[in-house]
């Protein structure tokens, strides 16, 4: 089966582990991608904060290449991309003067037909049904699922999941054999796009989001967006600087823990490319939350 | 001019002009602080969001040009927590677009913004001239226009080690097309 892939930037570059993921679990599942021919990237947030026809431009080839391919469906697995890319269509299908005038600028004709998906939507539709004779080796670990803004944000035009406490993620991963927390800080953003202009900002944000998993006795933290991942994950240095403490919780890609759970390798997941070790131990029986270390120790409070 | 949808003469309060460019009306805020309240980095924030909506409601150059000068626009991460708890729906992020345009446009941009300005410039030239984002050139773009040279320095070599980090831009066949497009957009407001 061939389905249609917007890899995005990141994927290229620095979620590169995250791509090794996607299209692992893909393989293991028969499924192939077509890229978006020739795609470019969708602008991100310099493009809305610094122009809007620019925002709304670079999509909009994306899509129209898409269609023009014939692709239907659109599997868009960084959740920045995502956002950009249903955003647009959004706004240019409510919109003629506008939609005609982001053609114009294109110079490629707009309808507006791709089912773009996030990859959880993927997940969902081409592989949770066939993973129950699948799975080799169950995730048993207690877990976080980490949505962050851009995958449920803004609701009223992504219409995906419950904006405040969404529940995709986890179904998916009880799938698998992990038990998925409940915890406070599923969708709060990891500040994103300030990575390397704001690193101080994203430190504290992001270490927000690793203490309390970390205190409600989460093993991992499971994300689905590259951006989520890199401050997360390559961000752990200045984190743990800005806390004054030592994280060590793994933050591990949605596609990565499906991958292990039907017998991909650690290698083939693309673990040995994260900056935050993960090291697993090898467990029998089902993840239960110590008590112990759900005690928040009260030394550790916001800098 | 709360009715502006009927009269013809232009508000040209910065209200009046979000409201012409973005069709979203600040007058429909109540001052609720459900916005500041979930925004995660109001605390860093010179105003908080429900305060840039009081500000834009009264219609006073003096608070506009707060508004417009403000760190508050250029901090903001679009995380959509706030249009997200509105009650009254005001698309509080899409407004932020606006004003950051706006104050670039009026050469008001907080001087402690510059930095995540030029990074945005960087990433945009990055895609102008390949058609997509090349991470080291951005980087070493942003060091060049902010002067930070050291800043994340001790990240390349963990990156290089993981494959993470490519030294050759990728640029596509459509880099015409994607220039033109740069070239194309309309960098005026709405009149």
């Amino acid at each position: 089966m061939k389905i249609g892939l917007y890899p995005g930037c990141s994927l290229n570059g620095s979620a590169r582990d995250y791509n090794e993921s996607v299209f692992a679990l893909a393989k293991a599942f028969d499924i192939e991608f077509e890229q978006v021919p020739d795609w470019n990237c969708c602008g991100a947030t310099a493009a809305h904060n610094m122009n809007k026809e620019l925002s709304l431009s670079l999509p909009a080839r994306i899509l129209a290449l898409a269609e023009k391919h014939g692709l239907a469906d659109v599997v868009v697995p960084c959740a920045a991309c995502y956002s950009r890319l249903a955003v647009t269509q959004h706004e240019l299908l409510h919109d003629p003067v506008l939609r005609n005038r982001v053609s114009e600028i294109i110079g490629m004709e707009f309808k507006g037909t791709t089912n773009i998906m996030n990859v959880i939507q993927f997940v969902d539709k081409f592989i949770v049904d066939k993973l129950e004779g699948k799975i080799t080796k169950k995730f048993n670990y207690n877990v976080a699922c980490y949505y962050g803004c851009l995958m449920v944000r803004p609701a009223k035009i992504l219409k995906y999941d419950r904006p405040e406490d969404p529940q995709s993620m986890d179904v998916v991963m009880r799938k698998i054999g992990a038990n998925s927390l409940d915890w406070g800080y599923k969708v709060e953003c990891c500040g994103a796009g300030l990575s390397v202009s704001k690193t101080d900002m994203v430190s504290k944000l992001s270490g927000k989001i690793i203490e309390d998993a970390t205190y409600r006795g989460a093993e991992a933290i499971i994300v689905a967006c590259p951006m989520c991942h890199s401050n997360l994950d390559m961000r752990r240095g200045d984190i743990n600087n800005y806390w004054k403490n030592k994280f060590t919780i793994p933050v591990i890609y949605l596609t990565q823990a499906i991958g292990l759970a039907v017998g991909l390798t650690e290698k083939e997941v693309g673990f040995k490319r994260h900056f935050v070790a993960v090291n697993l131990p090898e467990k029998k029986d089902e993840p239960v939350v110590d008590k112990k270390v759900k005690e928040k120790p009260k030394e550790v409070t916001s800098a | 001019m709360s009715s502006g949808a009927h009269h013809h003469e232009v508000d040209n309060s910065l209200a009046g002009k979000v409201r012409h460019n973005t069709q979203l009306n600040a007058q429909r805020c109540y001052q609720c602080g459900k916005c500041s309240a979930g925004c995660p980095l109001a605390a860093d924030m010179d105003y908080p969001p429900s305060m840039i909506l009081r500000m834009l409601q009264t219609g006073d150059p003096v608070f506009e040009e707060k508004i417009l000068r403000s760190y508050t626009i250029w901090l903001c991460l679009s995380c959509e927590m706030c249009i997200q708890r509105c009650p009254m729906e005001v698309d509080i992020p899409v407004m932020m677009d606006y004003l950051r345009q706006e104050s670039i446009r009026r050469k008001m941009v907080n001087p402690k913004a510059k930095n995540i300005v030029s990074f945005h410039k960087s990433f945009l030239d990055s895609i102008k001239y390949t058609g997509r984002l090349f991470e080291f050139g951005l980087v070493v773009d942003y060091k060049m226009r902010s002067w930070k040279m050291f800043q994340d320095i001790t990240l390349m070599p963990g990156m290089i080690s993981r494959g993470k980090l490519h030294f050759i831009p990728e640029r596509i066949k459509g880099i015409k097309n994607v220039s033109n497009i740069f070239t194309k957009v309309s960098k005026e407001d709405k009149k």
